[in-house]
């Protein structure tokens, strides 16, 4: 019995953690943020790692790897709050093309030549009467808070569950960036007038796979972005003094930052056996997947605050740049499901709603 | 990630359940007392198959296996899944045998395992005074040399089972110039000694499951210490750590939480069942994905102790801690879930589940509280588990 990560796993964290902590430094993060540049080189830099055809089999030119390394991958891009288009274009489309059985496409997003972005959101619970509709085997309406405005092609959700290709430069289709609290990750609006699109799947569980794997690597985003808050706090606080002493050694700090570490140490496992869970397929994936999203959501939020006022004013600054993390970890909250939602989820795959 | 135990334990696992199947009607009935026959004769069937006291040498009076935590895990599993009594526990049992096997003389050894593990002593455990809670050091019980006796004056309190002891194990304060960790030496002494008075301790519960205990020049043999004079602290702290972690085990839980899902699905309120109402339903899945946190970290654990890793530390120190907060939540909901009728205690006709929700919701804040409470975990957590320093010591204390 061996409940953790094999030493493969931890070199792979461990390599992804070492280009990240060169490559996407505080500054690169600022630089993205203001949109001076785009996460194009950090993508490019991570694709040459393998990250973007990490769950993608060989035989099309990916990683061959499962969802438990995938957790692992996410956990350090957290941490570092990269900016990428990693859950959607290396985690949600893969596994909706795979699950389809549309393979054609995989060996170019494998080499990071192809980035998909993906419009769920209205599968999940439509804002503002969002949704598509189809006419003339084209699509006409608005799909809101899509993953990356950076993509060349999107999956997107149809009237009914099913899941369309439309290339970014296909005509009809308006893309329109939304700006978000979130500005290590970009954000869009799809509108669609008459847009040509490619049947992919009109199987509801083909769109649920791929939600489920992208609940699960954003529930291993949220783990590593508060591990980084919880780490800076600790930090902030030994070297912090006033009254003559460190912060770190009052017990009102101490028992802050002895709060945000027990709710979050076993979030790590549960993290972990959901990741396994969803490779292995075992029968409470799905459920194991809504718990680490939903409780992940709470956690994180719970660290968030509470590390930003360790810092005390300077948390609140731009300053420190906390507030990124704070910000990453607000918009995993939401992003595929809020907690609340997710947890319905959960109740219903107990059947414990009628 | 592999989380099977492995073909080589299948066979060990019928094993258990063979035994179980063919014992179960063995078992002493619910309330047997531990000094009624059938309970020593079911610990001594026990005993003997290996299902307790079982890394206990033979020479000891135990089952002599190798320590083996899968096998262990695995009578745990089936025990439990088959709701099959488990045999003595307290403190003699869990604490005090451990610190014998290792910091005990050999007459000592001799002396006392085999009769604890049996049943023949039950034991309980002198730490805690009025003056020495959290700060457990400071305690003022003192012994004094006269002779060959130790002479012992002072008071424990949250003294479980001492009204039903046979002997009890005591930390006492024998060298009163040491600074305080050093002053404390480890006791052994019979609880029918001249000069022990045992009070009950009702607490909030309504039951007595403490008591008070008052030593009014005690006598105790020279001979009866556990390790040497002023080693009291370091015998005591090899083997608390053995405790925490017990207090609040994943596992059960998520047995009552499931209890609360069946509260949910039978009660109602205004005829609508109450796991039909979307906010109870929202706090009922926001528990079960913490306990499933704990239940994953908890495998982490066993995974840790099998395979001898070392980066497990920060997720053991946190499991009290979280795992007593958690528990009294989940009985906090069983309890809101039936709204008035969850007031309902003792004899009330509308009474559910025997008065559990409302019995172990209160005596789950008494486990946040006892064997360390939430802050001291707290402060454990901080400077042992992240490193921060300890509070700096005020120069004058209580001047």
């Amino acid at each position: 019995m061996e409940f953790g990560l094999s030493e493969e796993q931890t070199l792979l964290q461990d390599s992804v953690s070492r280009f990240l902590k060169d490559n996407v430094t505080l500054d690169a993060v600022r630089e993205v943020a203001a949109g001076d540049t785009s996460d194009a080189n950090i993508w490019r830099g991570l694709a040459d790692l393998g990250i973007a055809g990490l769950i993608i089999p060989e035989a099309q030119g990916g990683v061959g790897l499962g969802m438990l390394e995938a957790v692992v991958v996410s956990e350090a891009l957290g941490y570092h709050i990269a900016p990428s288009p990693f859950i959607s274009s290396a985690i949600v489309a893969p596994t909706v093309l795979l699950a389809a059985g549309h393979t054609d496409k995989l060996g170019d997003i494998a080499a990071g030549n192809l980035r998909v972005g993906v419009a769920f959101s209205e599968a999940i619970g439509a804002r503002l009467d969002a949704g598509v509709h189809i006419s003339d085997d084209a699509l006409t309406g608005k799909l809101l808070f899509a993953f990356d405005a950076h993509a060349d092609a999107y999956l997107v959700n149809g009237p009914n569950r099913e899941i369309f290709w439309v290339d970014a430069s296909t005509t009809g289709l308006t893309r329109r960036s939304l700006t978000t609290i979130d500005k290590t990750r970009t954000i869009c609006e799809l509108q669609f007038n008459k847009a040509d699109a490619v049947p992919i799947s009109e199987d509801a569980e083909v769109m649920q796979a791929g939600i489920d794997a992208g609940r699960m690597v954003q529930a291993a985003d949220s783990l590593g972005a508060a591990q980084a808050m919880l780490d800076q706090a600790v930090a902030y606080a030994m070297q912090r003094k006033q009254f003559n002493r460190v912060i770190a050694s009052f017990q009102a700090v101490k028992h802050l930052c002895a709060e945000m570490a027990s709710q979050l140490e076993p979030c790590r496992s549960l993290v972990w056996y959901g990741g396994h869970a969803l490779s292995e397929q075992t029968a409470d994936a799905r459920l194991t997947v809504c718990h680490a999203n939903a409780h992940l959501s709470e956690v994180a939020q719970f660290v968030a605050k509470t590390s930003t006022e360790v810092h005390g004013g300077m948390g609140f600054t731009d300053l420190v740049g906390l507030h990124y993390w704070f910000k990453r970890i607000g918009a995993n909250r939401q992003l595929l499901g809020s907690p609340e939602a997710v947890r319905e989820e959960a109740a219903r795959l107990q059947n414990l709603i009628d | 990630m592999d989380l099977s135990y492995g073909p080589t334990f299948d066979a060990f696992r019928e094993e258990v359940r063979t035994f179980i199947a063919t014992h179960k009607d063995q078992q002493p009935k619910h309330g047997a007392g531990p000094k009624s026959e059938e309970a020593r004769s079911w610990q001594a069937t026990l005993i003997k198959n290996g299902y307790h006291s079982r890394t206990i040498p033979k020479a000891y009076g135990g089952f002599g296996a190798e320590p083996d935590i899968i096998k262990s895990r695995i009578i745990a599993e089936e025990f439990s899944a088959a709701q099959m009594n488990t045999g003595f526990s307290g403190q003699g049992i869990s604490m005090l045998t451990p610190v014998l096997l290792e910091m005990g003389t050999e007459s000592q050894k001799q002396q006392f395992i085999e009769k604890t593990i049996h049943g023949d002593i039950i034991w309980c455990q002198g730490y805690s005074e009025p003056g020495a809670g959290s700060d457990l050091a400071s305690l003022t019980t003192k012994a004094e040399l006269d002779g060959d006796e130790w002479v012992i004056n002072g008071q424990k309190i949250w003294t479980s089972t001492a009204h039903i002891s046979d002997w009890i194990f005591c930390l006492v304060r024998t060298e009163p110039e040491a600074p305080k960790h050093q002053g404390i030496s480890f006791l052994l002494f019979k609880m029918d000694t001249p000069g022990i008075e045992v009070r009950p301790l009702v607490d909030m519960t309504g039951s007595a499951n403490f008591n008070e205990v008052f030593f009014t020049d005690v006598r105790v043999p020279k001979d009866q210490i556990v390790g040497q004079r002023g080693q009291g602290w370091q015998v005591a702290n090899a083997i608390l750590g053995h405790e925490r972690g017990s207090l609040a085990p994943p596992d059960a839980a998520m047995t009552r939480l499931n209890g609360v899902i069946r509260l949910m699905r039978e009660e109602t309120v205004a005829g609508e069942r109450v796991i039909d109402n979307p906010i109870f339903r929202d706090r009922l899945l926001k528990l079960q994905g913490r306990v499933l946190a704990m239940q994953y970290n908890d495998m982490r654990l066993l995974s840790a102790k099998i395979n001898k890793q070392t980066d497990t530390q920060l997720a053991g120190m946190v499991v009290k801690l979280i795992g007593t907060e958690l528990r009294h939540e989940i009985e906090c909901l069983g309890i809101d879930v039936m709204g008035e009728i969850g007031i309902s205690y003792e004899d009330n006709p509308y009474l559910r589940g025997n008065g559990s929700w409302q019995y172990q919701y209160m005596y789950f804040l008494g486990l946040i509280i006892g064997g360390g409470t939430s802050q001291i975990q707290k402060n454990i957590i901080s400077e042992r588990g992240l490193g921060m320093p300890k509070e700096p010591k005020i120069a004058t204390v209580g001047a």
